[in-house]
């Protein structure tokens, strides 16, 4: 458990979160996207990547954070095989983070909130916290637990 | 040679020459794995020759087998004797396949003493005692490895090809399109051979997973035989167009479907010999298969002779079921009432035998074919026999489609189920009315049910005022209006499945990128139907009933040069183009561009007009046996499906006559003088050809 990992690190509402750098596909400024009605409200849509259509999770909705008027960063994940877009406020650098710093996420969080988080890794000024992509982009069962 | 046994003489071919390198290390070490590996191969030849009749290379294979079994089993230690054996017998079979491949037929020869060695090592102590290698008493000339002219490839690579080339078609529409807005000259020349080559491509990769329908159909005499002995009648299957290509995929979806129709064409539909006699028919039964394509479509047919659909025993099972009051039966159309037949446990059988009503019945046939974007259809005649039409696209991977818009946002229809459009409102001939806030059309003396897309995907409602735009679709035989604020496009597009996050959005049937680089997703008619409680009117009776004056055709209609409106069957267009005039070149005093690798005629309704301004225009292109010609239009209008009676005036070349078409006079556009005034050289091959085989028929018929 206290090997070393290498996080790319997101943020959304100027919380820090960690993707595994090994998932992701792409990062690039969100380019227009088709709405997809009666999509759960979590889809914000799909765009054309390189040709390929990848669905985008908006992680804002997703942690049921208000919306913004801010031009959004895509960080692109691989999942079980299908590409999909991360809808992130903003992206910075990869962190590779020490196993010994890793903690379970705290019990007080936000139901939704403990539901994607992985765990909490303590850096020296700030927390950064873990992604669990397959629990994030799992939206039925999210909006059913929550 | 025998479709079978070619399949057969390749696949063992491949098999030992994949065993080569094992049996090496067999013979120094035999392992489980290998013997399996080893084991495997004679069992399947064994197997495959009880079917093809090569009793010498199954009789071979089985005392190998044994041997091969009991060592399998631990009943035997491998040891040099029967290692030895087993690569004897290999080379053996080598010699023999070489043989049959060479002569199409088993030669003969005398296995007698290899089968002795074997059975001696199958029946006798472990250590058996290794014996003279015998010589080969075989007659078969030696051949070098057989010619190889064709490959197998994985069907997953041929797949991901598929995709590639249709991504690389997107991404030159993508950079065709910046260059016609941004207008970079030193691009156009490099990007127009980008454009062509990647229109080859793309033929050729379809072409690779393009197979004969007759690989559908392999099975199906077997099958004859096999139902003649059951049911006790006498059937003669014929088969025809065995030879019309499709995509594999759709051929893999359709074989059972096919096989399904024919059981029930022998069960249902072919009477007894005796029965047949006393009707004034033939003792054996036909069932006639028949595949054409038609433009971008594949029309099969299956057809059979025998007592046709009984109306009253349909009428019966209606009632029955419940489908329908007596009341609601009498007001049916007899062509409505045979639509029964696509119902879930739908089944007029008086037993359930082992042939059909199993439970899967023409409506599990006809959910399978729609899936595919076709469409089922049934004629019958009480006494003569039923006949239906299946029509299949080309490919499953592009699909022509209707670009539509409501609420701000795009969406596509698969043009295969989209009937009609109908412009309603103020100043249109069709008004929507309401009954109850539920919006309805009165259309072709039916009144259609109409679902608004916006109200359907929660994008607000509609104002019901003012024009609106109805696509009448048809799911399952009913048909139903979908309101859209604007149709923007006709275009074909590549369907890609939906991520499985949006898997259970029932409305949607895929997505795809258009040309312009966005994502659209497509709406699944079926989906709708069936988000709107099944809605619709069942179909009005279809062509057989009907003279042939009337029949109900598709046609696009477009504008093109001086005067009304234009129209053109549906079915002689193969695709829709837009060119770039500029792009026009001049071949033989004649207009022609390179299209798909070729140069292909174009000309223009009013050939005045001339090529010679620049720009782009729609470009239609008919199609017919490998013959394509181009018509420059100005303007594509709408796709109508009419039963239009076309009065004929032969002094305009190019034009069949006018018809009345949606209310207006409209020029009808014969597509056969495009094709013919089309590509010269093929023309001429073809009526080579043509000369050839009639001059054979009749070299036939004076001997």
């Amino acid at each position: 458990m206290s090997q070393a990992r290498d996080l790319v690190v997101i943020t959304v509402a100027e919380q820090n979160f960690g993707v595994p750098v090994e998932l992701v596909r792409d990062v690039l400024a969100a380019p227009a996207m088709a709405r997809i009605p009666l999509a759960p409200a979590e889809v914000a849509g799909a765009l054309n990547l390189r040709g390929r259509i990848v669905v985008a999770v908006d992680l804002r909705r997703r942690l049921g954070l208000p919306a913004v008027e801010l031009r959004r960063m895509c960080v692109v994940v691989e999942h079980e095989g299908e590409l999909y877009s991360l809808l992130v406020d903003g992206i910075g650098e990869v962190l590779r983070v020490d196993g010994d710093l890793f903690e379970d996420t705290p019990s007080t969080l936000d139901p939704v909130w403990r539901r994607v988080s992985a765990g909490i890794y303590r850096l020296d000024g700030m927390l950064l916290l873990a992604l669990d992509v397959a629990r994030t982009l799992d939206i039925r069962a999210g909006t059913e637990a929550a | 040679m025998d479709e079978l046994l070619r399949e057969f003489l390749t696949e063992t071919n491949e098999s030992l020459a994949a065993l080569d390198a094992d049996l090496v290390r067999f013979e120094k070490s035999p392992d489980a794995a290998l013997l399996q590996n080893i084991f495997r191969l004679f069992h399947t030849i064994k197997g495959t020759c009880g079917f093809l009749a090569l009793p010498r290379l199954e009789a071979l294979a089985h005392a190998a087998e044994t041997v091969l079994n009991r060592l399998r089993d631990g009943e035997l230690v491998a040891a040099p004797a029967v290692a030895g054996a087993v690569i004897a017998t290999i080379d053996r079979i080598k010699d023999m396949l070489a043989a049959i491949e060479a002569h199409g037929a088993e030669s003969a020869g005398d296995d007698g003493t290899l089968i002795a060695r074997l059975a001696a090592l199958g029946a006798g102590p472990a250590d058996a005692k290794p014996e003279v290698e015998p010589v080969a008493a075989s007659t078969d000339a030696p051949s070098p490895a057989p010619s190889q002219h064709t490959i197998r490839v994985d069907v997953e690579r041929l797949d991901s090809l598929m995709t590639l080339v249709s991504e690389l078609v997107l991404t030159r529409n993508e950079l065709l399109q910046v260059l016609r807005s941004e207008g970079v000259d030193k691009f156009a020349a490099p990007l127009e051979r980008l454009s062509k080559l990647t229109s080859a491509l793309q033929d050729g990769v379809t072409k690779t997973r393009m197979q004969p329908i007759g690989g559908a159909w392999s099975k199906l005499p077997r099958l004859a035989r096999d139902l003649e002995h059951e049911l006790g009648k006498t059937i003669a299957l014929e088969l025809h167009g065995a030879d019309t290509e499709l995509d594999r995929q759709v051929l893999e979806l359709i074989r059972d479907p096919l096989t399904h129709m024919v059981r029930n064409a022998a069960d249902h539909g072919i009477e007894t010999p005796d029965e047949r006699e006393r009707c004034g028919k033939p003792r054996a039964g036909r069932i006639v298969l028949d595949a054409m394509q038609k433009g971008a479509s594949i029309v099969i047919e299956i057809a059979d002779d025998g007592r046709g659909l009984a109306l009253d025993r349909i009428k019966a099972r209606a009632l029955a079921l419940g489908l329908a009051t007596e009341g609601e039966l009498a007001a049916l159309s007899e062509q409505q009432m045979r639509e029964f037949v696509f119902r879930p446990g739908f089944s007029t059988a008086a037993a359930v035998t082992s042939v059909s009503g199993r439970g899967v019945g023409l409506d599990v046939v006809r959910a399978n074919i729609e899936r595919l974007g076709g469409a089922i259809e049934i004629a019958s005649v009480a006494g003569q026999g039923t006949r239906f039409s299946i029509v299949l696209p080309l490919t499953l991977a592009i699909v022509p489609a209707l670009v539509v818009a409501s609420g701000g946002e795009r969406f596509a229809l698969p043009r295969l189920a989209v009937q009609e459009l109908v412009s309603a409102g103020a100043g249109a001939g069709h008004r929507i009315e309401f009954i109850n806030r539920a919006a309805v059309l009165r259309w072709r003396g039916r009144l259609l049910p109409l679902v608004s897309l916006k109200r359907l995907l929660r994008l607000g409602e509609d104002a019901m005022e003012g024009t609106a735009l109805v696509v009448v679709t048809e799911v399952a035989g009913r048909s139903f209006g979908i309101l859209v604020e604007r149709i923007d496009d006709f275009e074909e597009i590549v369907v890609k499945p939906v991520a499985p996050i949006l898997r259970g959005l029932t409305l949607y049937g895929g997505n795809a990128i258009l040309g312009d680089g966005s994502v659209i997703m497509i709406l699944d008619p079926a989906g709708i139907a069936a988000a709107c409680g099944g809605v619709g009117v069942a179909r009005q009776p279809v062509a057989v009933d009907m003279p042939a004056a009337h029949r109900r055709e598709s046609y696009l209609v477009f504008r093109a040069g001086p005067g009304g409106p234009k129209a053109v069957k549906l079915d002689h267009v193969a695709r829709l183009e837009e060119i770039e005039l500029s792009a026009v070149e001049i071949a033989e005093g004649r207009p022609v561009v390179q299209y798909r690798g070729r140069l292909m005629r174009v000309s223009a309704v009013a050939p005045e007009d001339g090529f010679a301004q620049a720009g782009r225009k729609p470009m239609l292109v008919f199609a017919e046996d490998g013959d394509a010609a181009g018509l420059v239009v100005d303007e594509i209008e709408d796709i109508v499906d009419a039963a239009a009676a076309i009065e004929r005036n032969a002094d305009r070349p190019g034009l069949l006559g006018s018809a009345i078409i949606a209310g207006r006079a409209t020029d009808i556009v014969d597509a056969g003088f495009y094709l013919a005034r089309g590509n010269v050289a093929t023309r001429d091959c073809a009526a080579l050809l043509g000369s050839l085989e009639s001059a054979l028929a009749r070299g036939r018929d004076a001997a």
